[in-house]
């Protein structure tokens, strides 16, 4: 019972949703529209053990001193404080003048923006220490990303108007060709995983061992 | 070993410095190299907005976090400014939790310029989490799925949601994407279901994932990362973040190409026959 219970309720709500897709009858859709209002408060649940993990992990961290175990406390320190001041401000905690904002502007948004722009540093050094073109395939891969590189700013347009047209070429033929065949590709897989778990042959999500 | 050694072994603080030089010095000094020449990428979603009818209700959804601010905020900006200029109404939305302040920020600074006012003109839902199921839910019912905006006022309250039921009262979809949940899961689950119009402005590196999507015509619009967003601010003849960007921008992908020559003059690889990575 113990897994033929999850199999048969994700058998119900599979073929439900299914049929709720096409059939647009009132008694069809008021059912459907509950199971994604349940999904969604699931989900919503889900943040909360998120956190309560992070939590977990952490403290655990900090008080058994595990490696790096000074960055956890800012990391929980971090966490605490958000949210301690999200919820004293209560609904007005987005108002351009909420202490909430202030750490959102000054902290959050410089700190990821940081992260991300730190790729233009780490592609620029990969770029001379580790792009070697020791084959043919490797020449043709690095002519594709000078086009593409050169061709996608203003520059490229500016030192000649067919390096754009080149990109767009590399971008939109071969590029979609392939880019439309994974697509194709991952869609019939999602179909098959779909399809395995609705019937119960995949069984993975309830049982933690592989599915058969 | 053949090669060159000192070049061999550059130290990389050396290819930072020059990386944070050529991206600063643009930015500074507004020094201009070349100007942004629009593409038919950029066209599309230019002409999508064009040709709303004054008055009505777009669905603006802010994807995307502070991660991925420098690429994704000018057209965000941007795509706010070209509705209000237009006089279309906002209603907009953010399935990423950091999303919504995001939203926020650039809603109030293009109201602000075009005298719109919040409540009756544009309106911020907020974030719900549920990604996929969400846009499935906002089929069904955009009030039931947002009771209230991110204020917390009912949305039964707020003039610019009034009439507005599900994707059908939405003349447009425009998607503001740093990647999951964002354009793919938006054309997938509502445009291919509901035919809603829909354009996406979404970062450089995951553009290539959507092009299908605009040769089946499921986007009608798509700006690739800040280059888009540039092409997009020279088509609506208003100069702003992404256009100021293009030349840092340009020198960058210059110098990376040129790392990329440099890189194997100063350490020539071997043809050994090793057909591994590049």
């Amino acid at each position: 019972m113990k897994r033929e219970i999850p199999v048969l309720i994700t058998l119900i709500a599979g073929v439900f949703c299914l049929i709720g897709f096409f059939v647009p009858h009132p008694w069809v859709r008021n059912g459907y529209q509950d199971l994604q209002n349940w999904a969604l408060i699931l989900v919503g649940l889900t943040y909360v053990l998120g956190v309560a993990n992070v939590l977990r992990v952490n403290v655990d961290g900090i008080q058994n001193r595990h490696k790096d175990w000074i960055y956890k406390i800012v990391l929980v320190a971090g966490l605490v404080v958000m949210v301690v001041i999200g919820f004293a401000a209560g609904d007005g905690f987005l108002d351009a003048s909420s202490q909430f904002s202030w750490m959102y502007r000054n902290f959050y948004t410089p700190m990821s923006a940081t992260m991300f722009s730190l790729l233009a540093f780490f592609i620029a050094s990969a770029a001379f220490r580790a792009f070697r073109i020791r084959s043919t395939e490797a020449l043709l891969l690095a002519i594709a990303a000078f086009i593409l590189m050169i061709g996608r700013v203003p520059i490229g347009n500016a030192i000649h108007p067919i390096i754009p047209a080149s990109a767009d070429w590399l971008m939109e033929v071969p590029q979609n060709a392939a880019k439309r065949g994974i697509l194709i590709g991952a869609a019939l897989g999602v179909m098959a995983t779909g399809i395995r778990l609705i019937l119960g042959i995949e069984k993975t999500y309830g049982s933690g061992e592989g599915g058969s | 070993m053949s090669g060159i050694p000192w070049l061999r072994d550059l130290d990389r603080r050396w290819i930072f410095l020059a990386v944070a030089l050529l991206t600063i010095i643009p930015l500074v000094t507004g020094f201009h190299i070349a100007p942004v020449k629009p593409g038919h990428r950029a066209e599309g979603f230019y002409k999508a907005i064009e040709d709303l009818p004054a008055g009505s209700t777009v669905l603006l959804a802010g994807d995307y976090d502070p991660g991925t601010i420098a690429e994704n905020y000018p057209a965000h900006l941007a795509a706010a400014r070209h509705l209000f200029r237009r006089n279309i109404k906002i209603v907009a939305i953010a399935l990423y939790p950091g999303g919504p302040p995001l939203s926020d920020q650039v809603l109030s600074i293009a109201a602000e310029e075009y005298g719109k006012k919040l409540g009756v003109d544009y309106v911020n839902l907020g974030f719900k989490s549920g990604n996929e199921l969400v846009m499935s839910r906002m089929g069904l019912s955009i009030p039931d799925t947002y009771p209230v905006d991110i204020r917390g006022v009912p949305v039964s309250e707020i003039p610019v949601m009034q009439g507005i039921e599900n994707y059908n009262s939405l003349a447009l979809l425009v998607n503001i994407s740093a990647g999951y949940p964002g354009t793919k899961e938006w054309v997938q689950q509502v445009v291919s279901r509901y035919h809603i119009p829909m354009v996406a402005a979404v970062t450089a590196v995951s553009a290539p994932e959507y092009y299908p999507y605009l040769q089946t015509k499921q986007l009608h619009g798509l700006l690739g990362g800040m280059a888009g967003a540039a092409e997009y601010e020279a088509l609506l003849d208003e100069p702003g973040l992404a256009m100021r960007g293009m030349d840092a921008q340009s020198l960058a992908h210059v110098f990376i190409a040129l790392m990329i020559i440099l890189g194997n003059i100063a350490n020539p690889p071997k043809r050994d026959g090793h057909r591994g990575p590049a």
